[in-house]
């Protein structure tokens, strides 16, 4: 069996902050605390959490657009965490990004045209003039975009049609991996809609894997294979998309699911209201991170941190609780 | 004898290309008591009805026409004195960003205090007190702390919740929330959507609820109005208008929405697209607004625009097309 596309092996990325302007002692941000996963080639893995979780640090962490703390990335059985300049910038082109506010991720003063020929120049992908305009031209095709905007700039666009320009541009590195960090949260219902609609057939057509960093668990659960939930630097569980929405294990993804508001009137629910806030990731709590906010919290849960376990072929939970589930049903 | 009664409200704005109708000609009423949302996407004029309500809209650029009657009196006949006196008191108004719509250099506490000591005329002791109440109200922990911090000592949905606990300091008869829970994270929207229904029945006053959530309309709405391109497209009760919609604009909404479990029941499918893009404003709008994107669309819909119906009881939808007590395909 040939190796997963993206291997993340025990992540770690902490921050340092400034504590006062003359002190010399510094805190540190634990932004992503030792988080492990695998994705596919062609797969989907949805990354999920509440603002300050850590997941676009994770996204980051991917494209290395900064270094990390500890840990090890691995892009096709290579490491790329530690990787050289020049060799990382071949693997550069394999794992692309689309951001999430498609008015600030272009650059304003580039025509689309010069957008889209910059990564195939940068990684000399064309063989020629022509076979750099063929591409371009294609690339508007595939994003369903009129070849004619290749001469506009970026305002003369509406968010919808940025996106795609934002989308076309990753596809122009021919990646194998795309990072998709809240990619669709800042666009219109209706937008919203053409966008998912897009990159689903885009995933088909290429065989892409995606990384999709997103809030809104509805689009998740459209879009993906398999979601990892992530609360405060940390993986708390993973499953594929069946096991995570018909039968979550972690009681932070059951508070999560039933806290989505469904567009049914009159839909019988049972919201699981959390207590209180996210706390911050400068001291996170000891033991369990969500111990805090767990409505099912025990004493252990205060001392001794849970790590993720298999409580299913494919699931994996870092709890307390399902540990004593596996023993008992096991 | 409704509340608030608007009728053919036009806000519009002078800008160097042109007039902006931003709302053409809308007309609503609420009841005592009663939860309108104003469902729409960016620039439907859902925000700027509001801010119309509130007088809020600076003039020039921008001029509001029509009559906005509340409680028998017309809010765009009254001087600006008499329209401070409502502001905060009879109407309130929650807004989106908690972040940059408190004062950050005031205290909580005296944020509270200062509409209570304007409108109910209280000294600085009982509005303290009474802050505390509303603290208590909001749920806030530890109010007696809490009101003698500033903003950015709180969390997002503290300061939400301090926002709501300066909106019903003064009993308002009706609570204007535009966008109340957009900004927040799902388990906290959670929250204060809780709180905003514990409170609806508590203190009683009618809500104008402005979002772009479907979800967040099916949980706390009785009635919907749909906006599109600054008309008024569609109004019917919350059921009866998530289960047959008339208007192909509002069945577009509801079909572009993934449902969370559609996964679980085998009913995911491809989500619906609206194709095409909302037209510019400055520009006159001949025929139906939404012929441009609409898949029924007609000679007659690019001539002629649809007037608002009767499709069903309570519901009205503005399209040539859209039958009488039948789904339209």
């Amino acid at each position: 069996m040939s190796p997963p596309l993206l291997q993340v092996n025990d992540l770690k990325k902490h921050f340092p902050v400034k504590k006062g302007l003359f002190s010399r002692k510094s805190e540190w941000v634990y932004a992503v605390d030792g988080v492990s996963f695998e994705i596919a080639r062609g797969e989907t893995l949805s990354l999920v959490g509440e603002s300050g979780c850590g997941k676009s640090t994770v996204g980051r962490a991917i494209l290395r657009l900064f270094d990390i703390t500890s840990g090890q990335v691995i892009l096709d059985g290579q490491r790329i965490d530690d990787a050289h300049p020049s060799t990382m910038r071949q693997m550069r082109r394999r794992v692309q990004v689309v951001f999430q506010d498609p008015f600030s991720s272009l650059n304003p003063r580039m025509r689309v045209r010069d957008i889209l020929a910059e990564p195939i120049r940068n990684f000399g992908l064309a063989k020629s003039a022509i076979d750099l305009e063929t591409r371009v031209t294609a690339l508007m095709d595939t994003v369903r975009l009129p070849r004619e905007a290749l001469n506009r700039r970026p305002h003369e666009f509406s968010g919808g049609q940025r996106q795609r320009i934002g989308i076309a541009r990753a596809l122009a590195a021919e990646p194998e991996l795309i990072v998709c960090d809240e990619a669709v949260s800042a666009l219109d219902v209706s937008v919203k809609a053409q966008i998912v609609n897009l990159l689903q057939d885009l995933q088909r057509e290429f065989g892409l894997a995606l990384l999709f960093i997103s809030h809104d668990l509805a689009i998740v659960e459209h879009m993906t294979h398999r979601v990892a939930v992530m609360y405060l630097g940390k993986i708390v569980e993973v499953a594929p998309r069946y096991e995570i929405f018909a039968a979550p294990k972690h009681p932070y993804t059951k508070a999560l699911l039933s806290a989505v508001p469904l567009p049914e009137p009159g839909a019988q629910r049972n919201p699981i209201i959390l207590k209180g806030d996210v706390p911050s990731p400068i001291n996170p709590p000891s033991g369990c991170r969500f111990h805090t906010r767990c409505p099912l919290v025990f004493d252990r849960c205060r001392t001794e941190e849970p790590t993720l376990r298999a409580a299913g072929p494919e699931q994996w939970v870092a709890c307390h609780l399902e540990e004593g589930a596996a023993v008992a049903s096991g | 004898m409704a509340l608030l009664e608007v009728e053919n409200l036009q806000t519009h704005f002078r800008t160097p290309s042109g007039i902006n109708r931003a709302v053409e000609g809308v007309s609503f009423h609420v009841n005592e008591g009663e939860t309108l949302a104003i469902v729409g996407e960016s620039g439907c004029g859902k925000s700027v009805t509001s801010m119309s309500l509130m007088r809020l809209i600076p003039e020039p650029p921008g001029r509001i026409a029509g009559s906005i009657r509340f409680a028998g009196k017309d809010l765009l006949q009254m001087s600006d004195r008499e329209m401070r006196a409502i502001r905060g008191n009879d109407i309130s108004m929650i807004f989106q960003e908690p972040m940059t719509s408190l004062n950050p250099v005031l205290t909580v506490g005296r944020q509270i205090r200062e509409t209570l000591m304007i409108h109910q005329g209280l000294d600085k002791q009982a509005a303290e007190a009474h802050a505390i109440e509303m603290l208590i109200l909001v749920g806030i922990p530890e109010p007696k702390r809490r009101v003698r911090e500033y903003p950015h000592q709180l969390s997002g949905g503290m300061r939400q919740r301090v926002m709501i606990a300066i909106a019903l300091a003064c009993n308002p008869k009706l609570l204007i929330a535009d966008e109340p829970t957009t900004a927040l994270d799902v388990t906290i929207q959670a929250q204060i959507l809780k709180l905003m229904l514990d409170l609806k029945h508590r203190v009683g006053a009618a809500i104008i609820l402005i979002t772009h959530d479907l979800g967040v309309v099916a949980e706390i709405a009785e009635r919907v109005m749909v906006m599109y391109a600054g008309r008024k497209v569609e109004e019917a009760p919350v059921a009866e208008l998530f289960r047959s919609p008339r208007h192909p604009y509002t069945q577009g909404l509801l079909g572009a929405v993934p449902r969370l479990g559609s996964s679980l029941t085998g009913t995911a499918r491809r989500l619906a697209e609206i194709p095409g893009q909302v037209p510019d404003l400055r520009k006159p709008i001949v025929g139906c607004v939404f012929a441009g994107r609409c898949a029924l669309a007609t000679d007659l819909c690019r001539q002629y625009a649809p007037g608002l119906e009767e499709k069903g009881p309570r519901h009205v939808a503005a399209c040539h097309y859209a039958a009488k007590g039948a789904v339209a395909a």
